[in-house]
This record gives C-alpha cells, sequence and structure tokens, in this order.
C-alpha cells in the first residue's frame, strides 16, 4: 500500500495516494473542454426552461416567455394544413361526384387525397394497391363490380358501407344459407355447382349440370338472373366470368352454396368526412375498373347538397 | 442439529405453502409459477439436509470456518457460469425475433412462439439475467478486492445468488404463458416483483456489510457506482411496480397509477434502469477492470467524483424524453430534454477516465485483444452517449420516436458497451477463478472481439438507415398536402435492412458461442498451442483479504 502521492512515471502526473487492490488514481485535473461542455449545456439548459414550459408551480407550469405549447403548435400545423387544401376541398364538396371527371385538376387531386386516406383506411382489407385477398376481400382494380362501379355507385357503398346491422341505408342482400339450412342436400348442391361451372365456362355440359340448371332456375335466377348475369342492385355476382371472391373450383362453389359468407364492409359516413369519402370513391374508381355513369347525369343543383343523399338500394 | 430439523422444516413448509398456492390458483400460469417455486423449496431442503456436516453435528462442532484468508469466491464463479448462459438464453431469442421480424412465418401460428411473447424474453434475459448476473458477480468480486474484505452475510450472498435465478425462471416462463405486466423492461407480474424486492434488499445488504468491513480506508470509485445500482434499482423497481392483485392466488394485478401517470412512472422506471442499471452498474465494472488489466492508474480521480455525482444527480430526471409529444404536459417533456442534454458530459466523463486510463499503455490495444474490447466498449458506450441525448432533443424525436432508429440506439449501447466489457471482464475474471495459467485462447478472443464489432456495426447501420428511412417516410407528404405512404409500405421498405440486422445479430451470437467454448475450455484446464498474446500478470498472493487489522483511519 502505497499511502504517499508518488509521481506516474509514463504520465508525469502525480497520484492521489490512494490504492486499492493495486489499482491507483491520477490527479489529473478535468480537461477544460469537457467542463465547459457540461457548462455550456447547463447553461443552454437554464435558457431553455425560461423560453419554453418548464417549472411546476402549485396548480399549472410556467408557460415560458415564447408562449409555445405542443397544443397550440399543432392546431397552427393543422389549421395551414387545412387552409391549403381548402380551396379543393370546397370545389369538391360543391359539385356533384358524377360531374368530376369533367373537371380534369380536382379529379387528380381527388385522386391524391384519396389514395392517401386509402393507405390509413382501407389497405388492411383491400392491400396496399387495391388488389383484394383471394378468397377474403374483393380486388379494386379489376372491373368486376358486386354494387356498381361507377362514381355514385362506389360513393354509396363507401358512405353506408356493406351489410352494416346497425344503418337503415346500407347496402343490404343475403344469400340463404342453402346447405347448412336444409334447402338442398348435398346432391342437389353438386348439380347446382355443375351448372354454375358450365355457365361459367369451367366444365362441359353434363346430366348433373341439366338437373342443376333446373335448379338454379327454381331458387337462384331471383338474384343471380336467368343466366347467371348477376345483379348490382342486389351485390349478386355475376356467374359467368372468371372472377370469383370465395373461388370458383367445385369446392368453393359447394361451399359457398353450403354456407356463404355475406361479406361486410364497414359504413365511412360516421368515421369520415364527406369530401374524404367523396376523394376515395375517385381514387377507388381511378385503380382500373371504374365504369362510366349509368344514365347522364341531369342537373347539378338536385345532386350538389350532400353526397349523403345518393340514393341507397338498402 | 435443531437448527438443521428447522431449516428443513422451514423449507417444506414453504414449500407446501407454494403447494397450497398451486392448488388454489384462479389461473393456470399461477399454478404453474407457484408449482416451480415448491420445487425450488424442495430443492433447497434436499440439498440442506445432504449437504449438512453430520460429522461435526456429532462432534458438537457448530460451523466448519471458512478459510478467512481467502475471498468469497464461489458465488462469483457461479455467476460467471449463469451469465453465459442466460447470454446465450437471450441473444438466441434475440436472433430469433429479428428474424421473425424479416419473416413473420417464423411466428409460427402458435401463442408461445409469437413475437409479442419472445420479445419480453428477450430483453429481460440480456438486461437482466446476462447484464444482472454479471454486475452481481462482478460487484462481489470487486467490493471483497477493494476493501480487501471477505463477502459479508456469506449464507445472504448465496441466497441473493439463487433467489435472483428463480426470479429469472419466474419471468421468463411468465412471458412465455402471457403473464405481464405489461411495462416495458417491468413485466413481471406483483409475486414476481415481491420476490425480487426481497433479494434485491438482502443484496444491499451484503454488498454494504462488506464496505463496513473493508480493510481500507477509503471507498474505491467503482464501489460508488455499484451502491448507486443497487439503491436506485431498488427504489425504481418498487415504485414503478406498486400494484393491486386481482386476486392473491392470481397472476393478474392491476397499476395503483393510472393513465399518463402510468406512464410517466414507467419511463422514469425506463429510463433509469438503462441509466443505473446498464450505465452506472457497468461504469462500475470498467473502473475495476481497465485499470487492473491495463495496469496503470485511472486517469482522473478528480473526473470520477465529479461524472459520479453530475450522473447521478441528472439521470434521474431524464425520463420524460421518453414520452415527447404524448398526453404528458410539455412542462414535463422541457425538463426531460433539458436534463438529457445535461448528461452527456456526465456520461462522457465515464469513457475519458476509462480511455485515458490508457495512457502509457496504448501499445495494449493492438497487443491484448482484453484491452481492445475494453476499448470498444468504451467507444461505443461514447457513441450510446451521445446519441442518446441528441434523441431527446423534441425536433430529432419527432422523426426518430417510435421508429427503428431507437432499436439501433439501444443496441449500439447494449451490443456495444454492455455485451463488450462484460466479454472483457468475464475473460479477466475466469483464469482467477479457476487458478489456471492463463485463458484457453487469446486468439480466439480476437475473433470474439471482431465477429461482435462487424455485428454491431450492420446491427446499427441498417438500424439507422431502417429508422430514419422509416420515420421520413411516415411524414412524407406529396405536394397536393397528402401522405405518400401508407405504414405496410414502409414496413416493406424496411425488409432488406431487417435482413442484415437479423445478419449483423447471428455474427455477434456467433462470438459469443466461440467465448463459451474459450471459457469451457479454460475451465476444463486446457491450453491451447498458440502463438502469445499480451496477457496481463496475476499474482495469487497479493488476491487475499487482509486479516486481523482494523479498519485503517481515514
Amino acid at each position: 500500500m502505497s499511502d504517499k502521492p508518488r509521481i506516474d512515471e509514463p504520465t508525469g502526473t502525480r497520484t492521489v495516494g490512494h490504492e486499492w487492490d493495486g489499482i491507483e488514481e491520477l490527479d489529473t485535473p478535468m480537461p477544460r473542454w469537457w467542463l465547459w461542455t457540461l457548462y455550456a449545456t447547463i447553461a443552454w439548459a437554464a435558457v431553455y426552461v425560461v423560453l419554453y414550459p418548464a417549472i411546476p408551480m402549485v396548480n399549472s407550469a410556467t408557460q415560458g416567455v415564447l408562449g409555445w405549447s405542443s397544443r397550440a403548435d399543432l392546431e397552427k400545423e393543422m389549421a395551414g394544413h387545412t387552409a391549403k387544401r381548402a380551396p379543393i376541398v370546397n370545389a369538391i364538396a360543391a359539385m356533384p361526384i358524377a360531374a368530376l371527371p369533367s373537371k380534369p385538376e380536382l379529379l387528380e387531386a381527388a385522386i391524391q387525397g384519396g389514395s392517401a386516406a386509402f393507405k390509413v383506411h382501407c389497405v388492411q382489407c383491400h392491400g396496399a394497391g387495391g388488389a383484394g385477398v383471394v378468397g377474403l376481400y374483393p380486388s379494386l382494380t379489376d372491373d368486376d363490380w358486386l354494387w356498381g362501379g361507377d362514381l355514385g355507385n362506389i360513393e354509396t357503398t363507401l358512405i353506408h358501407g356493406i351489410r352494416n346491422p346497425d344503418h337503415d341505408e346500407t347496402r343490404l342482400s343475403s344469400m340463404p344459407a342453402f346447405g347448412r339450412d336444409g334447402i338442398l342436400d348435398t346432391a342437389a348442391i353438386n348439380d347446382l355447382v355443375s351448372h354454375v361451372r358450365v355457365i361459367s365456362r369451367q366444365e362441359k355440359p353434363s346430366a348433373a349440370s341439366t338437373r342443376g340448371a333446373v335448379l338454379f332456375e327454381a331458387n337462384c335466377v331471383a338474384c343471380h338472373g336467368t343466366s347467371g348475369e348477376g345483379n348490382r342492385e342486389l351485390g349478386a355476382p355475376r356467374l359467368t366470368d372468371a372472377v370469383w371472391l370465395y373461388g370458383g373450383s367445385r369446392e368453393a362453389i359447394a361451399k359457398t352454396i353450403y354456407n356463404p359468407r355475406n361479406g361486410v364492409m364497414p359504413r365511412w359516413n360516421d368515421k369520415l368526412d364527406a369530401v374524404t369519402i367523396r376523394m376515395l370513391a375517385a381514387y377507388v374508381h381511378s385503380l382500373g375498373g371504374g365504369e362510366d355513369a349509368p344514365a347522364p347525369f341531369s342537373a347539378p343543383a338536385t345532386a350538389a347538397s350532400a353526397p349523403d343523399e345518393d340514393p341507397g338500394n338498402g | 442439529m435443531d437448527g438443521l430439523v428447522l431449516k428443513t422444516g422451514g423449507w417444506l413448509g414453504l414449500a407446501l405453502l407454494a403447494l397450497t398456492m398451486a392448488v388454489f390458483a384462479v389461473d393456470w400460469p399461477f399454478a404453474v409459477h407457484m408449482t416451480i417455486v415448491m420445487i425450488a423449496c424442495l430443492l433447497v431442503m434436499w440439498f440442506t439436509m445432504t449437504r449438512a456436516d453430520y460429522a461435526g453435528y456429532a462432534r458438537g462442532i457448530l460451523k466448519a470456518p471458512a478459510d478467512m484468508g481467502e475471498y468469497d469466491d464461489d458465488i462469483i464463479r457461479w455467476g460467471v457460469i449463469a451469465t453465459l448462459f442466460w447470454g446465450l438464453a437471450g441473444m438466441v431469442a434475440g436472433v430469433y425475433i429479428a428474424s421473425q421480424l424479416a419473416f413473420p412465418a417464423l411466428n409460427l401460428n402458435f401463442e408461445y412462439t409469437t413475437f409479442g411473447r419472445l420479445r419480453p424474453l428477450h430483453t429481460s434475459a440480456v438486461i437482466f439475467a446476462f447484464g444482472g448476473n454479471a454486475l452481481i458477480a462482478t460487484s462481489f468480486y470487486v467490493v471483497q478486492r477493494t476493501c480487501r474484505a471477505r463477502l459479508a452475510f456469506p449464507k445472504m450472498a448465496r441466497f441473493v445468488f439463487w433467489g435472483y435465478q428463480l426470479f429469472i425462471v419466474l419471468a421468463a416462463t411468465g412471458y412465455l404463458m402471457g403473464v405481464t405486466e405489461a411495462k416495458e423492461y417491468a413485466e413481471p407480474e406483483w409475486y414476481v416483483d415481491l420476490w425480487l424486492t426481497v433479494v434485491w434488499l438482502c443484496y444491499l445488504a451484503v454488498f454494504v456489510g462488506t464496505i463496513v468491513r473493508r480493510k481500507e480506508p477509503h471507498i474505491y470509485v467503482a464501489n460508488w457506482f455499484y451502491l448507486a445500482f443497487i439503491i436506485t434499482v431498488a427504489m425504481l423497481h418498487v415504485v414503478n411496480n406498486l400494484s393491486m392483485p386481482a386476486s392473491i392466488f392470481g397472476s393478474k394485478s392491476y397499476s395503483a397509477f393510472a393513465g399518463v401517470q402510468d406512464a410517466l412512472t414507467q419511463w422514469w422506471y425506463g429510463h433509469n434502469a438503462v441509466g443505473f442499471f446498464l450505465t452506472a452498474g457497468f461504469l462500475a465494472m470498467m473502473y475495476y477492470f481497465v485499470p487492473k488489466q491495463a495496469e496503470r492508474p485511472v486517469y482522473s480521480y478528480r473526473l470520477s467524483i465529479i461524472h459520479f455525482w453530475s450522473l447521478i444527480f441528472l439521470y434521474i430526471w431524464a425520463g420524460p424524453h421518453h414520452l415527447h409529444y404524448t398526453a404528458l404536459p410539455d412542462w414535463a417533456q422541457t425538463l426531460g430534454m433539458v436534463f438529457s442534454i445535461m448528461l452527456w458530459m456526465p456520461s462522457w466523463g465515464g469513457m475519458i477516465n476509462g480511455l485515458m486510463t490508457l495512457n502509457g499503455a496504448w501499445d495494449k490495444i493492438r497487443t491484448d485483444p482484453i484491452i481492445r474490447m475494453m476499448v470498444m466498449a468504451l467507444a461505443f458506450y461514447g457513441m450510446s452517449t451521445f446519441e442518446g441525448p441528441m434523441m431527446s432533443i423534441k425536433w430529432v424525436n419527432s422523426l426518430s420516436h417510435y421508429t427503428d432508429w431507437t432499436v439501433g440506439h439501444v443496441h449500439s449501447g447494449a451490443l456495444g458497451w454492455n455485451g463488450m466489457i462484460t466479454f472483457a471482464c468475464v475473460y479477466y475474471l475466469v483464469p482467477r477463478l479457476w487458478s489456471r495459467p492463463r485463458l484457453y485462447s487469446l486468439r480466439m478472443v480476437n475473433w470474439h472481439f471482431w465477429l461482435a464489432t462487424i455485428g454491431i456495426v450492420f446491427y446499427a447501420s441498417s438500424m439507422w438507415v431502417a429508422g430514419i428511412m422509416q420515420g421520413l417516410m411516415w411524414r412524407e407528404y406529396g405536394a397536393d398536402g397528402y401522405l405518400v405512404y401508407s405504414f405496410v409500405e414502409t414496413v416493406a421498405a424496411m425488409h432488406p435492412m431487417y435482413l442484415i440486422r437479423a445478419a449483423g445479430g447471428l455474427m455477434y451470437l456467433a462470438g459469443f458461442v466461440i467465448m463459451i467454448v474459450n471459457v469451457w475450455a479454460t475451465i476444463a484446464g486446457r491450453v491451447r498451442e498458440e502463438k502469445p498474446m499480451t496477457e496481463t500478470p496475476y499474482n495469487p498472493a497479493a488476491d487475499r483479504p487482509l486479516v486481523g487489522t482494523a479498519v485503517p483511519a481515514e
């Protein structure tokens, strides 16, 4: 134990004189740059707490001489964005959606806004590119539409949703569970499947499909139409094409007839403002399969008020 | 003999109590935990009976006296092995969950292997099991050497070690079964918290008791840091875990705090877990093992005083920077930020004192792989403690928060600082604890060093890129004033970075496996034939407590 300070040879510095298990300590002064940087951060902190809300008092805290607050900051920033978007938002709100294509710059802005909203609210089911998920959620990029693919119909679907139990105007239809509820037996379902696969040109006509055609006439034409062309008023899909939401194989079709999914989409009128919904409609319409309005649009005066007044089908 | 009967009976009684708790359990994880406790009690009872000195009892000797001329190193040997064991578990879990982020199918569609359950297993295993065992073992080693005294309360010290292992087992199995308080780094439920409190207070008693028994006039700086670590962690743990169990036979409890107060308590705890567990505790390790390995005096006594007290005083206020731009009032956010900035230099004081201790021995960086690890640890410590204050600035935080930048920051500190300094200390300890001429292979230490270093570089840089990219994508506005990217697009963009991160983690793990082989061979008494590298000599004759002398006067 060396209890006396000594001079350390390699550094030429005096030791403090303590020693523990062979460890000594040098009496080096604190590095000046270190000390002054420490002082500088303290000085900076002292200034900062005066400028910004910092010191807790009895009922509230000091507000800071700059009068800054995170809430005011956010409000200012949001107000800036709102003001910047206001001309376009107001113009889109003021016109019927069917007239949007006649104003290319407004349509373009609506598609941009819809794209942003789609990324927040729709991608979870329909996918980042709107391609849907086979067997679960429809693709929005093709021209096969369950409830109509023109701007007005897409907007209506968005506003009121599909099969929302708490909403009177929601799009509503219900395919019976032919198998589960015992309306048709297994043999009949198999015949029906054969017929559906014949009209969708996946199978050649057979005895089973001939029997199935009779069953189809009795059970299905009310919604899916005499030749299986579907009905958008009821969200009944066309059965003659190659697009199958829940699959077009024998097993998949049989499963659907046995126990249909009757898929649900939330309504957005209780979550998003009317203009955002309109923008979403424009974006979805632009994804590739958007259709023109079925009838030429008439006077703008009637439809100008609010999108909620679009005729619902439910 | 009466004592033995009392002890065995006591353990049996505790085992029966645990069994009763298991029988009346209202949820199955609690029953599993109480069964584990019962098995632990029965094991202790078994060892108490079989290891008892019956011949001694017969002759009426109360206790075989310990050799007071030697340090009490059993626990430290166990602790070194536990450190390596839990380190392996924690790092394997880390590489696995990093791979899960790149390939979600690895969640295996099985509740026990989902990311949400394995993630706390990883963090707790590396921080509390690997880091905690390293801290307990080195603190018992250092406090004995620098006080020149054997451990006070040797039985209690053994209880601390085994009690801590039981805490780890209960915590880890709890995470897998979904038992959690949902507080980051404080996930264990109320009964595990109570157990840890008991263990920790015993730890404090042993440590302080040993300091009181010291034969040196002064308390060495490493012991200040260890003591700060033990006391503060006790306080943090107790306050943050104040809660009310839903049933004393169940694993669920509810926090004493609600809403933003709960969040602030949690991050006061969380940040100081970093500050006092991962910083103060590991600085204590640094303050003993760096001067010992370098055989140089500590650079500056004055710096160690000032940076110790400034670190201790400032760290405790920095927690609110984890809650920038939240419901936390602005004033608290401001204070969290300014205290974090002021913390920069106090943190760097430790780095300066560590690095500059090499003054006069810089050549060892070239020739001594253990010194090289210590220097790299200090370099990463310095980098992380600059990055931390920078990220606490609100303007930077608005970009970095919630992104993988935070993950990169944590790991440059954890892998670079805590991991590397622990490895260096274990390499220092193993030949001395097991009385071996030297490590099995210093060349393998060098391999470990390079694998770990390159692994960290891959890990940290990929997470910086991923985090900054993620932050910028989240806030990217198009010309029309609308957000450009969806969340899932940011996830897809990070996939290559996640691959690089997993690769970096795998390299770090590979280095650690080399270490385990090296330590294993050293303990087995083997010495590899290889070109020599610089070694620090060891004098077993001087490595003994001072017996019989009173504490010298100040």
